[in-house]
This record gives structure tokens, sequence and C-alpha cells, in this order.
């Protein structure tokens, strides 16, 4: 059975970038446990010697030449920005 | 001619074909359903001006001798596909307004087939749940009632399974990342298939885990199946996994001749406690496919048992770095700031707002299983586990196996909210006899066997080679043949 506790819980959700208050942080790491003890059912499991998958499909990424294939649609990718002015995104203030 | 709208597609493309009927009426007898079946909350954007416009541009196109089958044919498109100028949310809240400057490949290649979208479809906020309940515009409802009883139409395409179940159009996208077509197809009744990873270009659809996502279709037959998939299927750049491989006419496959085929029954999704009725449904579907002339071949399948723990590692730890770009700076919602917020408080604000709780359950699951010091001990090891499993399967058809038969869900369609106080992984066992087939890659679909004691539907799923579709949808066909499921849910919306 896997325990984490609140402090593991608040820095999962640091680490997501998801806000989660302190109230909420005993059941976040309860489900948490709940899921990562389901997890290690793989603990069974004699993986000794077998290559991770990392493409399900026997095949070659393919390539493509290195160049421009599109541009000039500055409008069209701020379109959607909660907050575009004079050409870019805008956010809170990065650096003093 | 009235029902226009309870047609199949190859029915309505014969009738379009011969001029006896136009995809501005079809249309418009969709767009008359649709309005009539608010309850099902199927469809949450509506394009009925776009739809018509696109089905007079068939018509015209029919008139003139060019027309592929899903010429003028209305469709719904789920809510993860990005489409042009319409809301595109993945039912999020973190999408809120977010209309994409698009297509997405899938949809672009039906709307250049002259398949008109009716408008976009309900699901689990990023195809993350099996009973359409994370929903931000609420949940879907199955047509199919037990009694007075409210059930789900399964998830995560939900909605379009609703959609073509109550015949508020001919047929709908889905998509499936671990059962999320064939689930909700069992459900209601309905056909879904889930094509060999690579078969359809996962371009322009919000990706949820890369390496288990496709697209698929969700019909009311395995014929329309067959004509769906074709036009949505094909080699497109801008996916580097989509498939450099000839698309057959699939349809063209459906030979209704499977002598000789050897059908696997893998012992291991025989589980302990399972309902009576679906295996009775499993053990009958066998042996309608014997008497058609298969072989019925008891096969195993030894790492079944370690398929959702290995998904629920696998699938959160790709959606928490794909949902990575969702913060607030470039679309979507974006939280109000308090004074002195800087852009880490924007981050955390906006993505807790815009996310629902499984969402950000399965974030931070995933955040956490690929974190310095637990990589190896969960991530690596459970794509580990994925390569064993892919082998079973490898192991099956390297002995002749053809295609594979086994149920398609636990049970029967849940109850609306019967599973909100559940923990969270006993959701997660509704995908016990899908989810094995996305994490090896293969093609599968759901066909509607029978129905259960209380009248509500079961499905049957057919598991088969890597790019042979074509074989399964055949199989799938002589099953759906054999059982003759024709009930439909008596209209109450």
């Amino acid at each position: 059975m896997s325990e984490i506790d609140l402090d593991t819980a608040r820095k999962v959700a640091h680490l997501a970038r998801i806000a989660v208050p302190d109230a909420h942080l005993p059941a976040l790491a309860q489900e948490l446990s709940q899921m990562l003890t389901f997890m290690e059912q793989l603990n069974e499991v004699d993986v000794e010697g077998v290559e991770p998958m990392t493409s399900v499909t026997p095949m070659r990424l393919k390539r493509r030449k290195d160049g421009v294939t599109d541009g000039d649609m500055q409008a069209k990718i701020l379109s959607n920005a909660p907050d575009a002015r004079e050409g870019f995104f805008a956010v809170p203030k990065v650096v003093e | 001619m009235s029902d226009l709208n309870k047609l199949t597609i190859a029915e309505a493309r014969d009738l379009l074909r011969q001029g006896d009927v136009t995809s501005v009426a079809l249309t418009e007898a969709c767009l008359t359903a649709i309005e009539g079946a608010g309850k099902l909350n199927a469809f949450v954007h509506h394009t009925p001006d776009l739809a018509l416009e696109r089905a007079r541009a068939a018509d015209a196109r029919i008139t003139a001798g060019d027309a592929p089958s899903m010429c003028g044919i209305p469709v719904g498109i789920k809510d993860l596909f990005c489409t042009e100028g319409v809301a595109s949310q993945a039912a999020s809240r973190i999408l809120e307004g977010f209309k994409p400057e698009y297509e997405s490949t899938v949809s672009a290649q039906l709307r250049d087939a002259g398949a008109v979208m009716l408008g976009k479809l309900n699901m689990d906020e990023f195809a993350m749940g099996s009973s359409n309940e994370s929903s931000v515009y609420g949940n879907a409802v199955n047509p199919w009632k037990d009694g007075a009883r409210e059930l789900t139409p399964g998830g995560s395409s939900g909605g379009s399974a609703a959609a073509v179940a109550a015949d508020l159009c001919l047929a709908a996208t889905g998509t499936d990342t671990g059962g999320s077509i064939r689930q909700p197809a069992a459900f209601t009744g309905t056909v879904g298939i889930k094509p060999t990873y690579g078969r359809c270009s996962r371009w322009g659809i919000v990706a949820f885990a890369s390496s288990l996502d496709q697209a698929g279709p969700m019909t009311k037959t395995v014929r329309d199946a067959a004509i769906m998939l074709e036009a949505m299927c094909g080699h497109d750049a801008k996916d580097s996994t989509s498939a450099d491989l000839p698309v057959p006419d699939f349809e063209a496959m459906l030979t209704g001749d499977i002598r000789g085929q050897k059908i696997g029954i893998p012992r291991e999704y025989r589980m302990e406690g399972m309902n009576p009725e679906i295996t009775a449904l499993w053990d009958k579907g066998a042996e309608m496919l014997r008497d058609a002339g298969a072989e019925i071949v008891d096969i195993s399948l030894p790492h079944t048992k370690y398929a959702l723990p290995a998904y629920y590692v696998i699938a959160p730890a790709e959606a928490s770095s794909n949902l990575a770009r969702y913060d607030g700076v470039r679309y979507g919602h974006r939280a109000k700031l308090g004074p002195g917020d800087g852009i880490t408080q924007m981050y955390e604000k906006t993505r807790a707002e815009g996310f629902g709780p499984e969402v950000q359950r399965r974030v931070m699951i995933g955040t956490y299983v690929l974190s310095a010091g637990f990589y190896d001990a969960y991530y690596n090891r459970a794509r580990k586990v994925r390569t064993l499993i892919k082998r079973d399967f490898e192991q099956a058809f390297a002995a002749g196996i053809d295609a594979i038969l086994t149920p398609a869900t636990p049970s029967s369609a849940f109850g609306l909210g019967e599973m909100l106080d559940a923990d969270p992984v006993q959701m997660y066992l509704n995908d016990v006899f899908t989810v094995t087939v996305n994490l090896a890659g293969l093609p599968g679909i759901s066909v509607p066997a029978g129905l259960d004691a209380k009248g509500l539907p079961l499905g049957l799923q057919l598991i088969g080679r890597p790019w042979e579709e074509g074989a399964l949808l055949r199989t799938a066909h002589v099953l759906e043949s054999a059982t003759g499921f024709v009930s439909k849910p008596p209209k109450w919306w």
C-alpha cells in the first residue's frame, strides 16, 4: 500500500501547476495513494530483460525536409489568446 | 419520405445517388431530431447554418456526379476534434471560447468527402472518463433507459454514441484511448471501431495520451463503419505516427465469408465474478462464428491482468505532458488574478479553475509517476509491461489466430450518478476488456450482440491483426448478421 503524505501531495500539485487549497490536500493524498496502490500490481510482473515500449507500431518516424512550411499568420495565432497586445501574448510580469 | 434521420449511411448514400433524397432533406431531418433531443444533451455546439450550406454543396456535387460515399451524409463530430471557426472545447472549461483557426485532418477529410457536420458532441473532459459525467457541459444521457432510471451512454465518446443511437445523426466521430469508442458503442447498441494506431491522423485532435489515442467512426451498422472509416483514414504528413499505407476499400471486404478464420477466445478475459449474462452472450457469439465456418480456438494472453494498471500509469503520464499547454496564455480560460499574482499563480489558478476533478487527478498522478525518483519504478516499468502485453497478442497472431472475440464491457450501461461515490479505480474497471487493444495498438470493434434481462444492449468486441481492419470488419459483419440485433430505444426524450 503506497502512502502519499500531505507534503508529497502539495509538491505534486505544485509540479503540475494546479492550485490545491490546503483543505483539499488530505483527499488528494488519499486518491493518489489509491491509484498508486492499484498500479503496484505491476511489481508482480517479471520484466527482466524487457525493453520499455517506445513505439507501438514497428515503423520509423517519417522525416521531412527541414524548411519553413507556413508563417505570416500572427492574427490567427493570437485570435484565441485571453490577453493579446501589440502582436504579442500578454502575461503578468515575469522579471522584476 | 419520413424519418430520414433514421437511415444508415449506406441507405442514404444509395438514395442520394439515385436522386430519391437530397442532402438538404437529410440534414433538415437530423437538425429537427437534434432540436427535439435537448434532454439527451448529446450535441453541445450546434452548427445548423454551416450544415445546410454544406448540404447544398453536397447536393450540387452529387448532381454533378462527383460523389464519394460520405457525400451529403449528416454526421456529428466529437468535441475533441478541432473544427475551424467552431467551438472545440474537449468538454473542458479550460478551452472555453476556443475557436480553432484550423480543421483536424480527420474532420477535414470527412468535410472534403462531402460529409455534413451538424455540430459538436458531448464527451468526458479531455476524453478522461467512462460515463460522460466529467463533461463541463453536464453529462449526455443514454437514449436507452432502465424503467425510469436514466443511464450513462458511456464515455468518453458518450455524446457520439447517444446521438447515433437516438438517430440524431447518421453517424459520428469518436476517439478511443482506452475504450472510449467501444464502451459507449456497447452501452447504446451501436457499432464503434478503433482502428490500428497510425491509421487515422491525430493532427488537430486534442491530445490526451498520444501513444494510445486513435479516432474512429461510431455508426448504426458495421457496413457504415467500413464506409466512414475509409473516409477518415490515410497518411498525413502532419502526424509523424500516421501510417503511410494504402487504405483499402473496407466495404468491398464485407463478403460474409469467414470460413476457415481462426477466432481466439482468451481465457484471461473470463474473469471471476463476471456477469453471467455477459458470459452467455460471449459463448453465443463464439457459437455464431463457428456456425459461419470459423474455427474457435482457446488462447492465452497472460499479461491481461496488468493492462489496466499499466494503462493508468502511461495514459496519465502522457496526459500530464500533453495538458501542460493549457496555461492561460495562448487560448481558452485564464483565471482572474489577485494583486501581486505572478505568472506561477496565473498558471496554478487557471489550471485549478479550468480542469475538472478527474482531469486534475490524472494530471497529478502523471506528474508523480514522471517525477525524479519514480520514473523507473512506475513509468518505465509500465512501458515494459506494455511490451509484454503486445507480445501476448503477437504470439497469438503468430500461432495463426485471425481475430479475438471478447466481451466489450463488464456490464450494460449503469445509472447516471451511480459511480460518483466510488473510488476512481472502480470507474477504470469499465475499460478492462478494451484497454489491452490500445496498449498493443491493435484494431478493435464493438458490435451490438443482444439485450440483457433489463432490456439494455450488450456488445461483443472483436480484436484484429494490425492494419487488417478489413478482415476485422468482415468478421464483425458476419457476427452482426448472425445476432440480428435491430433493437432501438423507444423515444422518450
